[in-house]
């Protein structure tokens, strides 16, 4: 694929919004000006099964419709797919592997395959138990997404993404300010930059 | 001011239903069925539009109801996919004789069975013979534009038919990408305010709808069927430039990418050009002379355009995205060498099933085709026109 989109693959398992955080991730790029897609690959839909999304995004059109075989980035929203999804297959090692995980990344080294690129790890369930009370890893996983890639400013990002939650939260704007807390601590606390 | 915008392929078209004066639609509210009659449902219940939303018990029934309203002089439209499509078959017919000028959005998906959700056009080349004038996109932005300028084609008198404006399940319909809409004012004028020839409940004239027709009759009906679609292939062509005039964006029955010179051509319908153009890119840097031909509309053929656009090549593949078990090859394959059969010079032609039920189709797939072409012409022909792409156990 051409040099000048980039693009990132997203594993997770179905209900842990890894659909949301790829078409939410379009959103900020598109209001950044870019071009952008964000698309899952859809399975049998049901809880806890493997689930697949990606994003490209480009300064110019994007015109190619099939899925991402070889990502600059890969995001892992769910540790327990390193065993049996095979995460870093055609991953760049110019570019990066994000987990969400509680573990040293010198434990998740040997469940990378050899992967020679940067890995890096976040603990998204302790950022959304804090901070929400409740566990939804694909907020803090944007964010590190973001920190990870450097595609775009990270002031811009929450800016953005503030605009984007008031409008999907409209009926319950309690709710925002939650979220932008998550969004805020975990551009701070991905490990392994 | 065109509103830039990032959506799926199915808010696209709801958008675009939302925005065309429609007075009724008439849909199966879940499975087999798309996002945008719920997308459209939202926009009902929220006041943004006035049309009537019919949420009927079957798809049977939806084309049943939109039929009856064009009948009866509202302008009415739809939205379905694959199994739904099917149960839709018998009235689909019926809605085409009728010449109900009914627009329907379809999201192509793969007809069961086997069981499967995805992309393919088998739903879509299965009604293909039905009457229904049918045009393919390529993008969210092509379903939305094409889905507005189905009005203009259905409802132009000299056609009066009703028309199937699809796009890929899943690989547009459910993928975000940037898009242009209109803003509403312009997309009012543009499909303006329907004026049925004939209808049931016009006070100043009587007519019947539907009734027994006659073997001394039928033909003379059909032939007019006939000729009615034979003129949406230029009705189209005036539709496409007055759109052109709103927003800027060309459309035209096929368009051609890289041809001109080109030794070795695919033809193929929907999303897939855009990775086909891709690759076209791709092998043109590398002094390959290769390009694309891709079918915009469907039905009527474009019999002509596509001779002319394959004239100068000397080996094409035709891609199809559905197989009709025919022992001789996919629909586009069929009616393409159709196309060609009465020209002088003729290339070498193959056919390629491919796609099925969501197989995903990438770039190196196309550039096997374009492989596969240059050793056909260095072995002066072939063996089977009729292949599969990217199948196991071949």
């Amino acid at each position: 694929m051409a040099k000048d989109t980039l693009e990132i693959r997203w594993h997770g398992r179905g209900g842990q919004g890894v659909k949301t955080a790829a078409l939410l991730l379009a959103d900020v790029a598109f209001f950044t000006g870019k071009y952008v897609q964000g698309f899952p690959e859809y399975g049998p839909e049901r809880m806890g099964a493997p689930v697949t999304a990606y994003n490209r995004i480009s300064d110019k059109p994007i015109r190619i419709h099939s899925n991402i075989y070889t990502p600059q980035y890969v995001a892992v929203a769910d540790e327990t797919l390193l065993g049996t999804v095979d995460v870093t297959a055609g991953l760049s090692p110019e570019g990066g592997i994000l987990i969400n995980t509680q573990r040293e990344i010198s434990e998740i080294l040997p469940l990378l395959n050899g992967y020679t690129g940067k890995v890096c790890t976040i603990d998204a369930v302790n950022i959304s138990e804090r901070i929400l009370g409740k566990y939804f890893p694909n907020m803090p996983m944007l964010a590190a997404v973001v920190k990870l890639t450097q595609f775009m400013d990270e002031g811009i990002f929450l800016e953005k993404m503030e605009t984007s939650l008031k409008h999907k939260f409209a009926s319950k704007p309690q709710a925002v300010q939650g979220n932008m807390e998550v969004l805020k601590c975990a551009l701070g606390e991905v490990r392994g930059l | 001011m065109a509103i830039k915008e990032r959506l799926s392929g199915n808010e696209a078209v709801a958008n675009a239903m939302r925005q065309a004066n429609l007075d009724v639609v008439a849909a199966f509210p879940i499975t087999p069925s798309t996002e945008i009659p719920q997308y459209f449902s939202q926009y009902v219940a929220n006041g943004k539009v006035k049309t009537v939303f019919v949420p009927v018990e079957s798809e049977h029934s939806a084309m049943s109801a939109c039929i009856g309203a064009e009948i009866a002089g509202a302008r009415s439209s739809t939205a379905t996919s694959s199994c739904g499509l099917a149960l839709m078959y018998e009235m689909l017919g019926v809605g085409a004789s009728l010449r109900a000028p009914v627009v329907m959005a379809c999201i192509t998906r793969a007809l069961t069975g086997p069981i499967n959700i995805h992309n393919d056009h088998s739903d879509a080349m299965a009604a293909s013979d039905c009457g229904w004038i049918q045009l393919h996109a390529e993008t969210a932005q092509e379903a939305y534009d094409q889905y507005l300028m189905s009005f203009l084609l259905a409802e132009d008198p000299r056609v009066q038919l009703p028309v199937m404006a699809c796009q890929d399940g899943f690989i547009t319909s459910h993928a975000v990408e940037n898009i242009e809409l209109l803003e509403d004012e312009v997309v009012s004028q543009f499909v303006g305010t329907y004026e049925p020839q004939d209808w049931l409940l016009d006070p100043t004239t009587s007519t019947a709808f539907g009734p027994y027709d006659s073997p001394a009759y039928l033909m003379e009906h059909k032939r007019q069927q006939s000729q009615a679609m034979r003129n949406a292939l230029p009705v189209f062509k005036e539709v496409a430039a007055k759109f052109e005039q709103i927003s800027g964006r060309k459309y035209d029955v096929i368009e051609t990418y890289c041809t001109e010179d080109a030794e070795r051509l695919i033809v193929l319908i929907g999303s897939s050009a855009g990775t086909a153009k891709t690759v076209v890119d791709e092998l043109r840097s590398r002094g390959e002379k290769v390009g694309l031909v891709k079918i915009t509309m469907f039905r009527p053929f474009p019999r002509e355009e596509i001779a002319q656009a394959l004239s100068g090549a000397q080996a094409v593949a035709v891609l199809d995205k559905s197989d009709p078990m025919s022992g001789i090859g996919g629909p586009v394959y069929a009616d393409v060498c159709v196309a060609l059969s009465q020209s002088n010079r003729r290339p070498l032609l193959v056919n390629y099933i491919y796609g099925l039920g969501g197989r995903d189709v990438r770039p190196e797939h196309i550039e096997q085709v374009f492989e596969d072409l240059k050793k056909d012409l260095r072995d002066g022909g072939w063996k089977d026109d009729y292949r599969y792409l990217a199948v196991r156990g071949e």
